[in-house]
């Protein structure tokens, strides 16, 4: 299989702050406003570069989704940031009203998504939230793999014109994607191809399906791995294609069943190219406090469970 | 700039195509349309600097206007199609399948004029303060208006925003609260327990006024004085004070005509206590 190399670990929400710094340096629109999390989302470069087009919030995310929609609908191009479940689930209706159906060019930014986000437990670990954006309509939905692809994400929402959804995490993930690679919005990746099983992979799932195709290489299994970072609008045919090929997926994400990348893939090929489709998610449970590591293991959610799952879709071909 | 005389005009056509409007639709919020019809005819015809002919959504250079309170469509569309932003024919198509005149407002349809959705309460003046974040930035000296209902005070939002603008010290923000007593359930009084409004502005940092919001000279004077408040670092409220279905007695002061259309017979009764004074639609 192709290889790839980890340049070291790096939080994704860095490459967020890395992109929004570097986004605010090209477009003098660009504002961001955060609900008293700049530094956990790492917008303290932004906001120490662009005082003037930095808009703390406080602790309260309802008035900050609306406020950023005033503030596209007067021509700025606002990322609004804090942790996934109190940008998505606490303000689902904000988000619904005011940026979906207000065609308001907002980029809603979350950060700490999933159940990587440790200790903190499941009140603060959402795997709802990819469900919840996916739902309204027009709403772009991006879920980078590492801290380059976050990185060039973020650039790329800046450049869209639309609201979108940009989610990534708080852990320390392997940066393995180049540094220079531009980001599509709705364009999937092709990490490895091969020719039985097909792994689809979001967010901090992508390296973990990497080595996932490692250890079933090992065993005489070609997996054809890529990485949806553009969960909405999905590559159907980049999807279709390679199961026509492989018959079989997997798909892996950092999410509860319902509503996300399993769910999605399912139905693309359940009108285009039925195929057996195996799930690596959080199922339909909350998490709970513990190292993200513990977590990924105890849930599932790592590179042995992703080799089984695909041996399982191949032989229910 | 319409002076008094010509706003009583406009604000009495007004209130038979809120009427009519309702009726049509069989559908519609005709109570705080009728409660708002006068200051909402103030700002439009006389106190904001807009030009219908030239709007763009991003209201650069201009005045704009959020309704927070968006089931008060019938008032809004009526006083902007009286003032140009589309044509007054359109009022017949108000909550039909396919009209632009959505039931709350839309931007899908593209209706011009309306610069951001509502209807789900105690959003408005958030979008309305981070406009005026944008027009500051923008070095446009314009204002933003924003419209609520009393009842809407309700929700939590609105005083997150109340907190965020006077922190921002956003004074080209002007607030109005159709301040009529009134909700769908009842009396705000006893359905949501407010308590001293005035006072709960006054607390979160706004300089607030209130005048007689059926009264032409007050509210003119209400907004200069809310104008002047331009370059003092505080947004302002202005409370007006006011009867839900003013204009027609079986409607005015009850909480019974919020949210339900007169019959063919009501609307006739209406009528005949409303002049019409441009032509209906």
């Amino acid at each position: 299989m192709k290889q790839y190399t980890n340049s070291g670990n790096k939080d994704t929400r860095s490459g967020f702050g890395a992109g929004l710094l570097e986004a605010g340096q090209k477009n003098p629109e660009i504002v961001a406003l955060t609900a008293d999390l700049a530094g956990s989302l790492k917008m303290d470069a932004f906001a120490e570069a662009f005082p003037e087009r930095f808009i703390q919030c406080g602790i309260a995310e309802a008035n900050m989704i609306g406020a950023a929609a005033g503030l596209a609908i007067s021509g700025k191009i606002p990322f609004a940031g804090s942790f996934a479940e109190f940008v998505t689930g606490r303000v689902y209706d904000q988000i619904r009203q005011e940026v979906a159906y207000g065609h308001a060019n907002v980029k809603v930014c979350a950060s700490h998504a999933g159940i990587t986000l440790g200790e903190d437990g499941a009140t603060h670990q959402t795997m709802e939230d990819i469900a919840l954006m996916r739902a309204l309509p027009g709403m772009v939905v991006i879920n980078p793999c590492d801290y380059n692809q976050t990185k060039a994400a973020t650039i790329a929402a800046a450049e869209y014109e639309g609201p979108v959804y940009l989610r990534f995490g708080r852990p320390g993930v392997p940066n393995f994607t180049p540094a220079d690679q531009k980001f599509e919005i709705g364009k999937a990746v092709m990490l490895n191809e091969g020719t039985d099983v097909t792994l689809f992979a979001t967010g901090h799932l992508v390296w973990e399906a990497l080595q996932a195709c490692q250890l079933l290489e090992n065993e005489g299994i070609s997996a054809e791995v890529i990485n949806i970072a553009t969960i909405k609008p999905l590559d159907e045919e980049a999807v279709v294609a390679s199961v026509r090929k492989t018959g079989a997926a997997v798909c892996a994400e950092e999410h509860n069943i319902t509503g996300g990348l399993g769910e999605l893939v399912s139905g693309t090929l359940a009108r285009r190219h039925p195929a057996p489709v195996e799930f690596v998610c959080g199922g339909d449970k909350f998490g709970q406090s513990g190292t993200p590591s513990e977590l990924m293991k105890a849930y599932g959610l790592d590179a042995e469970h992703i080799a089984e799952a695909a041996k399982l879709a191949i032989s229910r071909k | 700039m319409t002076n008094i005389e010509g706003l009583k005009k406009i604000s009495s056509q007004v209130r038979r195509d809120i009427v009519r409007m309702v009726t049509d639709a069989k559908s519609g919020h005709p109570g705080g349309s009728m409660s708002s019809a006068d200051f909402m005819t103030a700002l439009y015809f006389n106190v904001m600097e807009h030009n219908p002919s030239t709007w763009t959504r991003n209201g650069k250079g201009q005045d704009v206007f959020v309704l927070s309170a968006g089931h008060l469509t019938p008032v809004y569309y009526s006083v902007l199609s009286r003032c140009g932003y589309f044509p007054v024919s359109e009022l017949a198509t108000f909550r039909r399948f396919g009209t632009r005149l959505q039931g709350h407002p839309s931007i899908d349809k593209g209706l011009p004029g309306i610069f951001q959705t509502s209807g789900s309460l105690g959003q408005g003046l958030s979008a309305a303060a981070g406009f005026a974040i944008g027009k500051k930035m923008d070095k446009d000296d314009k204002t933003v208006y924003v419209m609520m209902g009393d009842g809407e005070c309700e929700e939590g939002q609105i005083w997150e925003a109340a907190m965020f603008a006077a922190h921002h010290r956003l004074d080209n923000l002007i607030g109005i609260i159709d301040w009529n007593g009134q909700q769908i359930d009842g009396k705000v009084d006893e359905v949501g327990g407010l308590g001293d409004l005035e006072a709960k502005w006054k607390a979160f940092g706004w300089t607030v006024f209130s005048c007689d919001g059926h009264d032409f000279a007050q509210i003119l004077e209400a907004f200069a004085k809310a104008k002047e408040e331009k370059g003092k670092d505080r947004p302002v409220m202005i409370l007006m004070k006011s009867d839900m279905g003013h204009g027609v007695d079986f409607m005015a002061g009850t909480h019974k005509w919020h949210g339900k259309a007169p019959s063919q017979e009501q609307c006739a009764e209406a009528l005949s206590q409303i002049e019409e004074t441009l032509g209906d639609y």
